[in-house]
């Protein structure tokens, strides 16, 4: 049987038939769109790499069966620059050195977005690591990633202020 | 993964007659039961996704007092709710120090009762495991088991409970709601898991097609709200599965224990409470060595089931330091480390 969904992804509406129910949402993005950003690590939910924004939460995409999330808002690692400005979770990892390889890194990225708008961990780096737990680094680049999120965090917090001011 | 056939109900009476089929489960969240399926743990005919049914999202008080969340609550909604984590810290601390930022987004209250033991050899398919197929045999016995449980297993099956939220949530006598094909009815949590006996596939009380719709907590677990932790051992600090947790919760009045709660996760098949040792401090000082009396008696009947002899000694030590932690007060903030040894904490004794 097949079914019919739709759902918006980084901004631009996308239907779909579905001749499997058996889809997740992490190989309708790679395998239909070709969004190749997302990463399929270990695929059950423990290393992170799958990371991305459904209705503005961080989860884990190889757990979720795209059939179940119908009309939902899904926002990848390609959908978070403005053109050739960069997110500025991006810019501080690049400037942090927040990868080695690079796998997890879009994981990384999607997590952190996610943590910092989820606004539990401020600048506290203790809380930082715990809140990007989800999220495995096999390089060990754990030191610059952390880095990169309190930079990033500190920037939004000072243009908050600015705009608040 | 088998294939399977997905139906989405629009109603929960639609829902619970589909998944009173053989072969049926419900869908929530997906991040136990997909993991299972994609290892061929568990292997459903059918999903009936509940996710999209109306009303099962809601936190409310009701006239009695009593909280109800719906079993569709997310682990990180109801963590964070800031009504919940100042009227149930514990249960707060306990649902933050569970997986990851990411599973906690997504996993649902109903789901985190209902999650399958991590037991390796229920996981891996090609060992002999009484609970993934009744009477094929338990590799645990003479496998890896330093992890299993210490107290209310059998021969056929040495597996605990993975959930976090149950543990104070069963010290707090949490009831669940459930709808059924004979219609909506309730059970106290600590009713919902069983223990294996010589029947470890038959998990919980729930019958084909019943579906949790929610759960209480009764207006007396708000009395506890000054003096209640969680405190969790865990082979990293951070996203891992309580070695051995256990929930505290006291109500002090003039300087002695006018009543106590105590749970241990990660010792059984289900949630454990200890009213052994809740008896013991009724009417005491909370001092340490009543806190002692206390994980004596908690533990009377543990017994080893392998390597996992230590896991006794460090159940009273759990027990123990979270009573001193309860003691001592529910801090303002969860700490950043949730429900870890390991925390930074003022006023925090060793045992």
């Amino acid at each position: 049987m097949n079914h019919s969904i739709s759902l918006t992804v980084n901004g631009a509406r996308r239907d779909f038939v579905l001749d499997d129910p058996r889809v997740t949402l992490l190989d309708l993005l790679r395998e239909r769109l070709h969004l190749t950003g997302t990463k399929k690590g270990c695929d059950r939910g423990q290393c992170g790499a799958c990371t991305i924004l459904v209705d503005g939460k961080r989860i884990n995409s190889c757990l979720a069966l795209a059939i179940s999330h119908d009309g939902a808002e899904i926002l990848t690692i390609e959908g978070v620059a403005r053109g050739d400005q960069l997110h500025p979770v991006q810019a501080a990892f690049i400037a942090h050195d927040g990868f080695q390889c690079g796998f997890c890194t879009p994981g990384q990225i999607m997590s952190a977005i996610g943590m910092m708008q989820e606004a539990q961990a401020g600048n506290d780096p203790e809380r930082v690591r715990e809140c990007m737990s989800g999220n495995l680094c096999r390089c060990g680049a754990y030191a610059g990633i952390v880095d990169a999120v309190l930079e990033a965090q500190a920037g939004m917090d000072e243009s908050n202020q600015r705009r608040s001011a | 993964m088998k294939p399977f056939d997905y139906v989405r109900p629009a109603t929960v009476t639609e829902a619970v007659a589909a998944a009173a089929q053989p072969g049926a489960v419900y869908l929530a969240a997906g991040t136990n039961l997909l993991d299972l399926m994609k290892g061929g743990i568990s292997r459903p005919d059918r999903l009936v996704d509940v996710t999209h049914l109306h009303g099962l999202d809601q936190i409310e008080t009701l006239a009695d007092g009593s909280l109800r969340i719906g079993a569709l609550v997310s682990n990180a909604d109801l963590a964070h709710d800031p009504e919940f984590a100042r009227t149930h810290p514990a249960v707060a601390e306990a649902l933050l120090s569970g997986a990851s930022a990411q599973l906690r987004n997504a996993a649902t209250v109903g789901g985190n009762l209902l999650q399958r033991t991590r037991c390796a050899y229920f996981y891996d398919t090609a060992s002999r495991c009484n609970k993934r197929e009744a009477g094929s045999g338990c590799d645990a016995r003479d496998g890896e088991n330093r992890g299993h449980a210490v107290l209310g297993w059998s021969e056929s099956c040495i597996a605990t409970h993975p959930s976090d939220f149950c543990v104070p949530l069963v010290a707090l006598d949490a009831v669940v709601e459930i709808e059924g094909r004979s219609g909506r009815r309730e059970i106290a949590l600590d009713a919902l898991h069983r223990l294996p006996g010589n029947t470890p596939e038959r998990e919980s009380a729930l019958e084909p097609g019943d579906l949790i719709v929610a759960v209480r907590l009764p207006p007396a677990a708000r009395g506890f709200a000054a003096h209640a932790r969680y405190l969790k051992v865990r082979e990293r600090t951070s996203y891992a599965f309580a070695v051995v947790s256990a929930a505290a919760a006291l109500r002090i009045e003039n300087g002695k224990i006018a009543e106590a709660r105590l749970a241990l996760g990660g010792v059984a098949a289900k949630p454990w409470r200890a009213r052994a040792a809740e008896d013991v401090l009724r009417g005491v000082a909370p001092t340490a060595d009543a806190f002692q009396e206390a994980a004596w008696r908690a533990l009377t009947e543990a017994k080893a089931s392998g390597d996992n002899a230590f896991k006794i000694e460090l159940a009273r030590r759990i027990v123990v330091r979270a009573l001193l932690l309860a003691a001592a007060g529910a801090p303002a903030r969860i700490p950043a480390l949730p429900a870890s040894p390991f925390a930074s904490m003022s006023g925090a004794i060793h045992a």
